[in-house]
């Protein structure tokens, strides 16, 4: 329980830090909110107007004290562009971007465990390099670019899957149909990280003594595969999920953007175009505590699993 | 792993050899053919002369951005390892705050501040990068100072800075050069990103990633736009990453060796 503690209270000036460099990041923005949405005519009375109404006419201190308060009560200000609160916008676009984001996981996941195994039982052998191979071109394709060739690849056979489109309002096969794609091409760039550290994870546990016992003991070789082995080298691979979280998150934003999901990804880019200040900090925000969510959850999965780790 | 390294530079070789082409405006818009191998674009620029420039950009921005972050990742994590106390608290805040952000956003971040351009590009890419660097330096660092010879040092009298020049800085840089190359290939991913997303460099400096963006339209009708600089994009990281995977495995004492 300490542990857990002292993690947690480790993580607050992180996150006081983290604010703060959102919070300038977004003010240093080339570019005048004002400007994006009433355009470049807009008379100088005009622009100074929707500032002081934006409240962005403010000393910088006030600005920044508003906005630390406000999300310690959970406000976060309404979009400068479309006026709704930050809020809604937000959980409106989370949805999809969650479905995105588990559908790749799993399909990364379901991919990529056994091909890691089966690379690390025929370690060497042509089986191997052929999955190395295949899992390093997947964690070296920009997920845009793979996403670009999956559409060319199934723009030929059009039907077969929703090619670009708004799933909202869609039944939950419609839905479902729409997901497929996107969260194919995530699933493969998960599947390259993942199958190489379910390898590397296979190999080091094969290497224990307590595999050679097994197999010693005359237990054929699966069932020391299965028994045994596995489920010690699963626990890196879980953590290394978590470690990829960023890895996630920034393949899910093109990926979103080229599939056009109004998921958070889409919302980032529309609000640094739109120079949307107060949309755009709190989505970063919320991208870094997530980061930072998916670390703790990593420690302390870490923490449960290693008993030792514990009492350090 | 060996041959793995050798192919990956033959790879990253035979691009840099084809690289000093730059643009040049003709017309029409074709598909790919003896005179152009990549075909032409919607202005009628041969997409193999503006694919081995971009190719050119996205190189210069991934390396030197690295390079920049190895460098300032590497002293900020000597000092912060070296000095402890105060020091190590405040730079490790820091970086663990900078860590939280995914390395995209980040770069999104720092490029939507700074308006586009490649110095800025390469500025954003080590910023982005230094974090992971301090962390590396520093954990090596930790492991160094207790060594004996460091000791002697500071018997001798030598001030602090003598000491990590001379003597810590250069053991930790064996594992920062390794991860090095490693990162260098996810650089070249980030700026490819970024320059999709429209914020890199700007046209009509050809860069891969915003060909790709331009390609993106006229998928239908003329997918070689986009296909050919994707895929150089593509074999470019891939050779880094078999490059920094070959040196990584060459460097470790664990990997069993035949």
């Amino acid at each position: 329980m300490k542990y857990v503690l002292r993690r947690i209270l480790l993580g607050i000036p992180t996150v006081l830090i983290v604010l703060t460099v959102v919070f300038v990041v977004a003010r240093v923005l080339s570019g005048d909110p004002a400007l994006a949405v009433l355009g470049e005519s807009a008379s100088a009375e005009a622009l100074a107007a929707l500032r002081r109404q934006l409240g962005l006419d403010r000393p910088l201190l006030v600005q920044y004290v508003d906005f630390i308060w406000g999300t310690l009560r959970g406000n976060f200000g309404t979009s400068l562009v479309s006026g709704a609160p930050v809020v809604s916008t937000i959980l409106n676009a989370f949805p999809y971007t969650l479905q995105l984001t588990f559908a790749g996981v799993a399909v990364g996941s379901l991919l990529g465990i056994p091909l890691g195994v089966m690379a690390a039982v025929r370690r060497n052998g042509a089986l191997d390099y052929f999955l190395r191979t295949v899992s390093l071109t997947g964690l070296s394709v920009p997920a845009f670019y793979s996403a670009l060739l999956l559409l060319l690849l199934f723009a030929v056979q059009f039907p077969l899957f929703r090619v670009i489109g708004d799933p909202s309002g869609l039944s939950f096969w419609g839905q479902a149909r729409a997901l497929v794609l996107p969260a194919l091409n995530l699933g493969i760039i998960m599947t390259g990280f993942i199958a190489r550290a379910t390898r590397a994870a296979v190999l080091d546990v094969l290497g224990e003594d307590y595999v050679r016992t097994a197999t010693a003991k005359g237990l054929r070789p699966a069932v020391v595969l299965f028994r045994h082995a596995l489920r010690n080298a699963l626990i890196p691979v879980v953590t290394v999920i978590g470690l990829y979280t960023g890895e996630l998150m920034g393949s899910s934003v093109l990926t979103e953007v080229v599939f056009n999901r109004p998921g958070l990804g889409k919302l980032i880019v529309g609000a640094m175009n739109q120079r949307d200040y107060n949309l755009l900090q709190t989505l970063i925000a919320l991208f870094a505590m997530l980061i930072v969510l998916a670390n703790l959850l990593t420690d302390l999965a870490y923490g449960l699993i290693d008993p030792r780790v514990r009492y350090e | 792993m060996l041959c793995l390294i050798l192919g990956g530079s033959a790879v990253l070789g035979w691009m840099r050899g084809v690289n000093p082409i730059r643009q040049v405006i003709v017309e029409s818009f074709q598909g790919p053919s003896t005179l152009h191998p990549f075909g032409t674009d919607q202005y009628g620029r041969d997409v193999l002369a503006r694919t081995t420039y971009g190719l050119r950009v996205s190189l210069l921005v991934g390396v030197s951005g690295v390079l920049l972050g190895t460098v300032a990742g590497g002293i900020l994590g000597v000092i912060a390892g070296f000095r402890l106390g105060k020091t190590d608290q405040v730079i490790m805040r820091v970086t663990d705050a900078l860590m939280s952000f995914p390395l995209l956003i980040l770069g999104l971040m720092v490029m939507a501040a700074l308006g586009s351009g490649v110095l800025k590009l390469m500025v954003a890419i080590a910023v982005s990068v230094t974090p992971r660097f301090v962390r590396i330096a520093r954990a090596q660092t930790l492991v160094v100072r207790e060594r004996e010879y460091i000791q002697a040092c500071r018997a001798l009298g030598q001030s602090d800075l003598r000491i990590m020049s001379e003597h810590v800085l250069p053991n930790v840089a064996g594992p920062v050069v390794v991860m090095g190359s490693l990162w260098t290939a996810t650089a070249i991913r980030i700026e490819a990103s970024l320059s999709f997303i429209g914020l890199s460099v700007r046209p009509p400096t050809p860069s891969l990633g915003g060909m790709v963006r331009e390609g993106f339209d006229h998928l239908a009708d003329a997918p070689w736009l986009a296909v050919f600089p994707g895929l150089a994009l593509l074999l470019m990281v891939f050779a880094f990453n078999l490059i920094g995977d070959g040196l990584r495995d060459w460097t470790d004492p664990r990997v069993r060796r035949g």
